[in-house]
């Protein structure tokens, strides 16, 4: 039983992780229809933004990271994730709308190019992360010990996904992105400025990214620069689960995935990732739209 | 209504080409403001044409399009329609997955584009939703704004249309054939909201119609377009009575 809420918890908050990752991506593709593989590289910055900034307050070699830091840290990561996704998109996706291979090349490039400019500066190897005390303290809970990030990651996780569903249905904006999703041109030929709404969701998924990245350096208690191209595979996989542009969609596959995964690497040592993609076979073969989707 | 009046739409010599073929002709049209025109002819008159060039959907050959004394000629449809000669909504212009309130909301805001803050929104969303919810209102589909469009029957459809044109706060309204497609139970129910309309808010309004009973009820002039060229424009009566008109157009030798 111990066992069993364990890996329900851990499990939960990998899926918020994968989730703020995912978000991001189903919103840019159910508007935009680009598969924008630089997502990862906006979550290792956020880790690394995050890690920076908690540096900056913690003593040389303290396993102990400062509160403020920490709190600072994710203030700043979604910034920097915000700040990075504008860059891409103004400077390179904007000149390419109408070449959709060109932009899945310039959004792989931009990746690759952004997480290798994370291991030129800070080293290519893992940098511990330090955390504040009541962070990495565990709570017990059914007689099982977890450790209150993963806490903060589910609560973060939730709060994030009622206000992205509270921004599409009450929000001017929202309704032009969810209006976008199903007709991007007749937006258009309504005089509403489409483009704006394109930088906003970049914006917002670089920011959620971001945001994530920050979490998943608690998750992990490390940073490196491979982190956000590890888990983009995973985003991805919700995010075609879920449904693509569907961001209920996503959270409810990021759970069905993060459980999965924890629940089948305890038992075995193999099973993890092969559950993952079995579930992902499973679904493009039964319902090719994803969970939530709504094309077919 | 004195004719003396200027004009709130006129067309000058508005010409358009598509290749080698001529499809409208040479048309000068002052529409006074208040008036009720309807724009009739055979199919292939050029009719729709005419409606795309005053609202912008199409850029004419030769001529211009003046509202209100400005030169529109050169504007796109959604500058027009900013201007007040409203666009003329088509059942495309729906989104079916929003619903059919949401559908009016986004088409209150495609009238009034917002500034990038949009923290600052809320007090223009509440002014939105409102309007959107007044037009559904207006047109009789008060009770379906949850509803998402494509659930609504077609009658309903061309209801929401119509909301849709409300909501931009038109000056001018173009309406092509609103009862096109409409069941025959329902298009008294379409001209009843039409003439509402005209009736509470006054507003001048063009109509391209083929079903002659229609045109003569609601209109005070009619329009008559024959191979892209106008030839006649007149009263109701007036333009029955033109015998080139009735054999031009009603067939009647």
């Amino acid at each position: 039983m111990t066992t069993i809420v364990l890996l329900t918890l851990t499990g939960l908050a990998l899926a918020a992780m994968y989730f703020l990752l995912a978000a991001g991506l189903a919103l840019i593709f159910g508007l935009m229809d680009v598969l924008n593989f630089a997502h990862g590289a906006f979550f290792t910055w956020g880790a690394y933004s995050a890690w920076w900034t908690i540096g900056r307050f913690t003593a040389a070699g303290s396993q102990e990271g400062s509160t403020g830091g920490f709190l600072l840290g994710v203030l700043v990561a979604p910034v920097v994730g915000a700040l990075l996704a504008v860059l891409v998109e103004v400077v390179l996706l904007r000149p390419l709308y109408k070449r959709p291979i060109y932009q899945v090349l310039v959004t792989l490039g931009a990746g690759l190019m952004l997480t290798q400019m994370t291991s030129v500066i800070w080293r290519p190897d893992a940098r511990f992360f330090p955390q504040p005390g009541w962070l990495a303290d565990t709570s017990t809970v059914l007689g099982a010990r977890v450790p209150n990030n993963r806490f903060l990651l589910i609560a973060a996780a939730l709060v994030v996904l009622g206000g992205m569903l509270l921004f599409l249905k009450r929000t001017r904006y929202g309704l032009v992105v969810r209006a976008g999703a199903e007709n991007r041109e007749m937006v258009r030929a309504l005089g509403i400025d489409v483009d704006r709404a394109f930088t906003l969701v970049f914006a917002l998924g670089g920011a959620l990214a971001g945001l994530g990245g920050a979490f998943g350096a608690a998750y992990f208690g490390s940073v490196e620069p491979t982190f956000g191209s590890v888990n983009l595979i995973f985003a991805f996989i919700v995010v075609v689960i879920g449904g693509l542009g569907s961001v209920t969609g996503s959270a409810l596959a990021a759970v069905i995935i993060g459980l999965a995964q924890q629940f089948g690497n305890y038992y075995t040592t193999w099973a993890g990732d092969f559950v993952v993609v079995l579930l992902l076979a499973a679904v493009l073969l039964l319902r090719p739209g994803g969970l939530l989707g709504d094309r077919t | 209504m004195s004719e003396a009046a200027s004009p709130i739409v006129a067309t000058h010599n508005l010409t358009l080409r598509f290749g080698g073929a001529l499809i409208v002709d040479d048309v000068s049209l002052a529409v006074p403001e208040g008036m009720f025109v309807s724009i009739i002819g055979p199919n292939g008159a050029g009719k729709t044409s005419f409606f795309n060039l005053l609202s912008g959907l199409y850029k004419p050959s030769a001529g211009s399009v003046v509202f209100r004394g400005e030169d529109v000629t050169g504007l796109s449809p959604s500058a027009r329609a900013r201007r007040g000669l409203g666009r003329s909504f088509q059942l495309t212009t729906i989104f079916p997955g929003l619903s059919t309130l949401e559908n009016a909301r986004l088409a209150v805001q495609a009238s009034h584009p917002g500034n990038a803050v949009f923290w600052k929104s809320a007090a223009r969303d509440r002014a939105a939703k409102e309007r959107a919810a007044w037009a559904l209102e207006t047109v009789g589909l008060a009770g379906r704004g949850a509803v998402p469009a494509a659930a609504l029957a077609h009658g309903d459809k061309r209801k929401l249309d119509l909301a849709l044109l409300l909501c931009a706060e038109p000056e001018v309204l173009l309406l092509d054939e609103p009862t096109a497609g409409v069941g025959a139970e329902e298009v008294p129910v379409m001209l009843e909201t039409i003439r509402r309309i005209r009736r509470v808010e006054g507003k001048t309004i063009l109509m391209v119609e083929h079903k002659m009973d229609v045109v003569h009820d609601l209109s005070d002039r009619v329009a008559v377009l024959a191979n892209g060229a106008l030839v006649a424009y007149d009263t109701p009566d007036a333009v029955m009575a033109d015998p080139f008109v009735r054999s031009a157009y009603l067939g009647v030798a």
